[in-house]
């Protein structure tokens, strides 16, 4: 059984995911596999903010959850919680489901012309990231890894889609232990 | 460490403050919610926190700016945001007014909010190194910085403040490294004699006429090199307090002295021929069972009934097993503090070694023990592994065959073995054998061990 499963929510360019599946496969060095599309979780468009609340969608991400290892859910929307103007992503700390929001990633977002390269890396930034949390990580004082807290592009763009040391062997430490459950 | 750094998120509507707790909870911040004023206000009375957000408009009772002033009233340092859908002037400037530290509008900027709690953490991080360096600077310790919840050191410590202001003698008696400096500053610094002079005397590490011109001072030409009239220690505590560590080792001629010093509270400094008076409360301590010395006569009995007025024992480390935990954290976050690294605490294995640990050194040897891991750590917390060091001191404990000598011998193989590891570094020879420096000098002369 696969450690990590990924999932879209409804219309999302699938290159988006397999991207994300063929380099969390390559990083983590587990097994990844690819779950069914979800349908967008009713209800969370605020028509007024027009923002999609990230707790529904992370409510559904937990329902689809398999037994062990943990689920990455990858949308298009733009992402809100009601304290938040938005988020790049959110995740159970701890928990089985981590969701990232490609919105806010896509250089048409600022009216700038769109950019493939630099939105698969992001978007591979941005799931190492909210899977780290998944496996207990909090955010981490170096700006170069990927745990590190970033609340805007720049910040995105600045760290690697990669751990640092410390972050990476907590990362390996609870991926081995998973992998032994789902074995 | 953040993980020290307590947040509680005051909110009626559940989405919105699980939503914010949980944000927190990912930038590493311990994060409690309560659903209203009234279960803000029952937080803050069991729990201290760092940094407050209060939903302004809540029903049941008591709004926001009510709840902070509550909570304020109690917790004056309290950090308060206040949050609010409705941006009006009128309520920001009622907000700030009562002491809010910020005000912000929902929704609000991720980077704004994570850049205002770490503001505020910023400044208490360095208020609390600023206490934590006042306190070592100045020695003020008081009941507070024992850190116990076991029942023995809690009655001792009821037992200490009820004596605090009161002028009668106390003999603090306990193993090495079980804190009785610590325990006499409390005593010092709890009670009325507070704004004056505590003096510290190691009674141990000097010899008996240098002791001697130490505690009482000495005129001029009382001896070889005795320039000009000193002022002994009982003088310099004059209305405050002196402290007479590992008091067991003192000479017969030195008994009798201090005897009449606290018989009379009078004495004459060394050569001189005028009285001095002095009021000075004395708190004596030994690691030697005193009773015992007075049995086989190498202390007097009066002096002993006299420094005996209250006692108080000091329980070895590994009788208050439930202390280690907490003193772990204490010292972590203390020693991580000076070291200059960011630790995030002690894991489950780290804490599982230092819980099975003896600590023949008590309270000294936990803290040896900590600062030695967080300096030489590698990760972020500690683990079992940075306390492997523990296990070969376990090892080298169990692992060699105790000769049948004298146990007086045994002892002095000891310390000449430390002394020679260490390269006659006393300190150093101390602190491998678990004992404290004071402690160590009077074996070596007791010994009479050459350096």
């Amino acid at each position: 059984m696969a450690v990590i499963t990924v999932v879209r929510f409804g219309m999302l360019d699938a290159r988006i995911e397999s991207e994300v599946m063929g380099f969390l496969a390559r990083t983590l060095d587990c097994e990844v596999q690819s779950g069914p599309v979800l349908p967008e979780p009713a209800g969370a468009l605020d028509e007024r903010r027009q923002q999609w609340m990230a707790i529904d969608f992370l409510k559904a991400l937990v329902a689809a959850a398999p037994a062990r290892g943990r689920i990455l859910g990858l949308t298009g929307r733009d992402l809100y919680i009601p304290m938040l103007s938005f988020l790049f992503g959110q995740a159970q700390l701890d928990g089985a489901a981590a969701l990232v929001s490609v919105a806010r990633l896509r250089q048409e977002f600022y009216g700038l012309p769109g950019d493939d390269g630099l939105l698969l890396t992001r978007a591979r930034k941005e799931a190492l990231h909210e899977l780290g949390h998944t496996f207990g990580l909090v955010h981490c004082p170096d700006p170069g890894c990927a745990m590190s807290l970033s609340t805007n592009l720049p910040q995105v763009d600045f760290k690697r889609d990669a751990y640092c040391t410390n972050c990476g062997g907590t990362a390996r430490a609870r991926l081995a232990a998973l992998n032994g459950e789902t074995k | 460490m953040k993980e020290r750094w307590q947040i509680l998120v005051i909110d009626d509507e559940e989405v919105m403050r699980e939503s914010l707790a949980a944000w927190l909870r990912e930038d590493g911040y311990t994060v409690d919610t309560a659903q209203s004023g009234l279960d803000g206000v029952s937080h803050a009375r069991q729990k201290e926190y760092a940094i407050y957000f209060i939903d302004l408009k809540m029903p049941g009772g008591m709004d926001g700016i009510e709840t902070m002033m509550e909570i304020r009233r109690m917790q004056p340092e309290a950090s308060v945001i206040i949050i609010t859908a409705y941006a009006t002037v009128d309520t920001a400037i009622t907000a700030m007014k009562e002491g809010a530290q910020e005000y912000i509008v929902k929704p609000c900027n991720p980077e704004e909010i994570s850049m205002l709690v770490e503001r505020i953490i910023k400044i208490k991080n360095l208020q609390r190194e600023n206490q934590i360096l006042r306190k070592r600077l100045t020695g003020q310790y008081e009941f507070r910085d024992i850190i116990t919840k076991n029942p023995k050191m809690l009655s001792l410590l009821e037992l200490v403040r009820d004596v605090a202001s009161m002028r009668s003698t106390v003999l603090i008696r306990g193993e090495s490294g079980t804190g009785k400096e610590l325990v006499a500053r409390a005593v010092h610094f709890s009670g009325d004699r507070a704004q004056k002079a505590f003096v510290a005397v190691s009674c141990a590490s000097l010899a008996e006429t240098l002791l001697e011109s130490e505690l009482f001072g000495y005129e001029k030409g009382a001896f070889t090199g005795a320039n000009a009239q000193a002022k002994g220690k009982f003088e310099i505590a004059a209305g405050g307090t002196i402290f007479l560590d590992e008091i067991g080792d003192i000479s017969p001629k030195l008994q009798a002295d201090l005897l009449r010093v606290l018989q009379e509270k009078r004495f004459y400094r060394l050569g001189g021929t005028n009285e001095v008076q002095v009021d000075v409360r004395v708190i004596a301590a030994t690691n030697k069972d005193l009773a015992e010395e007075v049995r086989e006569g190498r202390f007097r009995d009066d002096l002993y009934y006299r420094l005996n007025v209250i006692e108080i024992q000091i329980p070895p480390l590994r009788q208050r097993r439930e202390d280690i935990p907490l003193l772990a954290r204490h010292l972590l976050e203390r020693l991580s503090s000076e070291c200059g690294k960011e630790l995030s605490g002690l894991n489950e294995d780290a804490l599982k070694v230092l819980l099975s640990y003896d600590w023949p050194g008590n309270v000294r040897e936990l803290e040896n023990a900590i600062e030695r891991a967080v300096v030489t750590c590698r990760g972020r917390q500690l683990t079992a592994d940075d306390f492997s060091f523990l296990a070969q001191a376990v090892e080298a404990r169990t692992n060699f065959t105790v000769p049948a000598i004298p146990l007086q011998e045994l002892e002095k193989l000891a310390v000449q073995a430390a002394l020679e590891r260490s390269s006659g570094n006393v300190k150093e020879a101390a602190q491998a054998l678990g004992i404290d420096r004071s402690t160590m000098y009077e074996k070596i002369k007791r010994y009479e061990i050459e350096r």
